[in-house]
């Protein structure tokens, strides 16, 4: 089974984090940046079915030059390889655009399986993993906590708000998984010196056959046209312990409707 | 706090640094304060460890180890000091185990031995100080009978650390030619762990007797030569107090750190604490304590890389460093007041923790007579 996992460098979502005043993208230039963390799930899932299965697991990521140091990591936890699509026209790119490069890149892979992060904490739409089953024409297993594979056929356990539904499908399909599905592996300092030897494979927008107007800002279907700073947090209530301290704070929950 | 700046020979050695840093502050720090509260062993934290690779740094790559220079292994010993000391030790007296093997087994024993045993999944104790034989360590008496296939094994050995968890001891006994070193397994029939010591910090590195009751060792686990025991011990006791000096600057910054912190925050006499010059110069003194005993453990430690004598040097560096760490986790809980002698904050752990420094692995008495007959 050839495994593909979609791996998102994004800014720590631990820091401070701002989107660019001259066009309203996320700033990735000053920010530190990791890899998004639900893509560490997805990392170890795959790496979890290559171990009981066999087969092969392939790391692919759109983005800039210097998300290559997410790729090295992810590596380090123990993918063969990666594919990188690194392309000045991306800058700029809606969810949609990113979908078509994103179907391009796994098409030309070839996988049985592709496996993702439910979101990623920068953009946090939701909507790539179903975007890029659509235009690859294979079943999105979407929002999975729990994922068993039995020859073609897959089973995941779809969280839910409240509990979980069982949806199975036929490779090729895609599952995005949350962060309940696993506990991601630390890297070894063997796998570290490893994944630096390990083939990364760069593309651009024409190996993909995809022209430059069909992503990045031109081909954008969305735009942020402005962004402001979140207001600063509004100081909170102060509930003394003292005498009247308990009935205040169960009015106080009451008046949210907490009870 | 920032992170201390480091100066590191390789690309490789700095992401190492940054997998200990990641691997300390995700599983060590969240840890430490509870297991140490009831003194667990944190033998699953040890597996951690293993499985990244961490349990072999210093030794052969060839033989499963890491390939690691000591100027890098003290500095990852440092970090996970930082977050946890009794891990940081641990670590520390695990390559303290394994050394003798390493340095003075057969290929034969290499080969069959230190996969296993820089794996990750073994941990080692190493057998020297007895009830009636600490700094005299040359007069120990458990003695090792040739009982023609191998020996038989009657002593007590005192304050071992890993008693009872490790799965491979070393053990100094006399043999008729003179003190000989030993491997035993830890399933090994006779060898008794006893009841873990009490001890007044580093509650979870457990530390216990070793009761050595007949127990049969076969010729083949004889390291080194019979008699030739003694040596191995010193050599291993080079590498180990380093281990000791890099630990105990470990946990000295974790105290400057915390102190900085406490300081800035605290206010008194309408102003923060820091900004009194009687305070602000103790941590002063103590951060440049901090930089000289680090200087100082990386000297030594480059001296060994080279293949240079380094004994005298590496006591210098397990003298200066643990007494540096004393001095500094005692001023920290000064700059935090009544704070600091509350079991909220860590600074009174990090003082009783210090203490152990002062003592194992040669008392800083015997650091000193080193150091003296060097010269
Ligand atoms: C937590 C802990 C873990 C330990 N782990 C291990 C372990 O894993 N393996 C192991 O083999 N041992 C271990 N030890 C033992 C440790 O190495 C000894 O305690 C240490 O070497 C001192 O020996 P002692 O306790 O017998 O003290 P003693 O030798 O009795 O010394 C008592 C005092 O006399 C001083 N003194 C002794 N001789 C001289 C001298 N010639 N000149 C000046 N002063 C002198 C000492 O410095 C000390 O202050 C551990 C000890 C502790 C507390």
């Amino acid at each position: 089974m050839k495994i593909v996992v979609l791996v998102k460098q994004v800014p720590d979502s631990g820091a401070d984090r701002n989107l660019r005043s001259d066009d309203n993208t996320v700033d990735r230039a000053s920010a530190s940046n990791v890899i998004n963390e639900m893509d560490e799930y997805a990392i170890e899932e795959a790496l979890r079915l290559q171990e009981a299965h066999g087969g092969e697991v392939v790391i692919l990521t759109v983005g800039p030059d210097r998300a290559t140091e997410s790729i090295r990591k992810a590596l380090s936890m123990g993918p063969d390889s990666a594919v990188h699509v690194v392309d000045d026209a991306l800058h700029g790119s809606c969810a949609v655009a990113t979908s078509k490069v994103l179907a391009a890149a796994i098409a030309q892979q070839g996988a049985d399986l592709v496996i993702c992060g439910a979101e990623s904490t920068d953009g946090r739409v939701q909507v790539l993993p179903h975007m890029i089953a659509e235009r690859l024409g294979i079943a999105a297993l979407t929002g999975a906590r729990k994922l068993t594979v039995d020859g073609t056929s897959l089973t995941i356990e779809r969280q839910t708000d409240e509990g979980y539904e069982v949806v199975t499908a036929s490779t090729p399909a895609l599952v995005s998984v949350w962060d309940t599905i696993n506990d991601p592996r630390y890297p070894s300092f063997k796998g570290i010196m490893a994944a630096k030897k390990k083939p990364l494979q760069t593309l651009s927008l024409g190996d993909l056959g995809i022209a430059a107007g069909e992503v990045g800002f031109d081909g954008a279907t969305s735009t942020v046209v402005e962004h402001s700073k979140r207001p600063p947090r509004q100081a909170g209530n102060k509930i003394d312990a003292g005498d009247d301290g308990g009935s205040k704070l169960v009015e106080y929950l009451a008046s949210e409707k907490f009870v | 706090m920032k992170p201390v700046e480091r100066v590191l020979p390789t690309e490789e050695a700095a992401d190492l640094i940054g997998l200990v840093r990641e691997i300390a502050d995700g599983e060590l720090a969240p840890r430490v304060d509870d297991f140490e509260a009831r003194a667990q062993f944190p033998r699953e934290q040890f597996r951690l460890l293993g499985r990244a690779g961490l349990l072999g740094l210093p030794f052969d790559v060839e033989h499963g180890g890491g390939g690691q220079p000591y100027e890098v292994y003290l500095q990852v010993l440092e970090e996970l000091a930082g977050r946890w000391l009794a891990v940081a030790e641990g670590v520390s007296v695990h390559s303290l185990a394994c050394y003798p093997t390493a340095a003075f087994g057969t290929e034969t024993q290499r080969k069959r031995h230190l996969p296993d045993m820089l794996g990750g999944e073994l941990l080692g104790a190493y057998c020297l100080s007895e009830p009636q034989s600490g700094s005299d360590a040359a007069s120990l008496t458990t003695r090792a009978e040739p009982d023609g296939d191998g020996y038989t094994v009657r002593g007590t050995k005192a304050w071992i650390t890993h008693a009872g968890k490790a799965d491979f001891y070393n053990v100094f006994c006399r043999t008729p030619e003179g003190i000989s070193c030993l491997l035993l397994d830890a399933g090994t029939p006779g060898l008794q762990p006893q009841a873990p010591e009490r001890t007044m910090g580093l509650r979870s590195s457990t530390v216990a007797q070793i009761v050595l009751d007949g127990a049969h060792v076969p010729a083949d686990r004889l390291l080194g030569e019979p008699g030739g025991g003694f040596k191995i011990a010193l050599n291993a006791l080079d590498g180990g107090r380093l281990g000791i000096a890099a630990c105990a600057v470990g946990l000295a910054q974790a105290a400057l750190d915390y102190a900085v912190d406490y300081a800035k925050d605290r206010q008194q006499f309408g102003r923060s604490i820091l900004e009194f010059q009687g305070v602000g110069f103790m941590l002063a003194d103590m951060a440049t304590q901090i930089a000289a005993a680090r200087a100082l453990y990386l000297s030594a430690a480059r001296l060994r890389d080279a293949g240079r004598p380094h004994s005298a040097e590496a006591a210098k560096a397990k003298l200066f460093c643990t007494d540096t760490a004393m001095r500094v986790t005692t001023d920290a809980v000064q700059v935090l007041g009544g704070a600091g002698y509350v079991s909220d904050h860590p600074v009174e752990r990090y003082m009783r923790e210090a203490k152990v420094l002062q003592i194992f692995e040669g008392t800083n008495q015997i650091q000193r007579l080193v150091i003296a007959r060097s010269l």
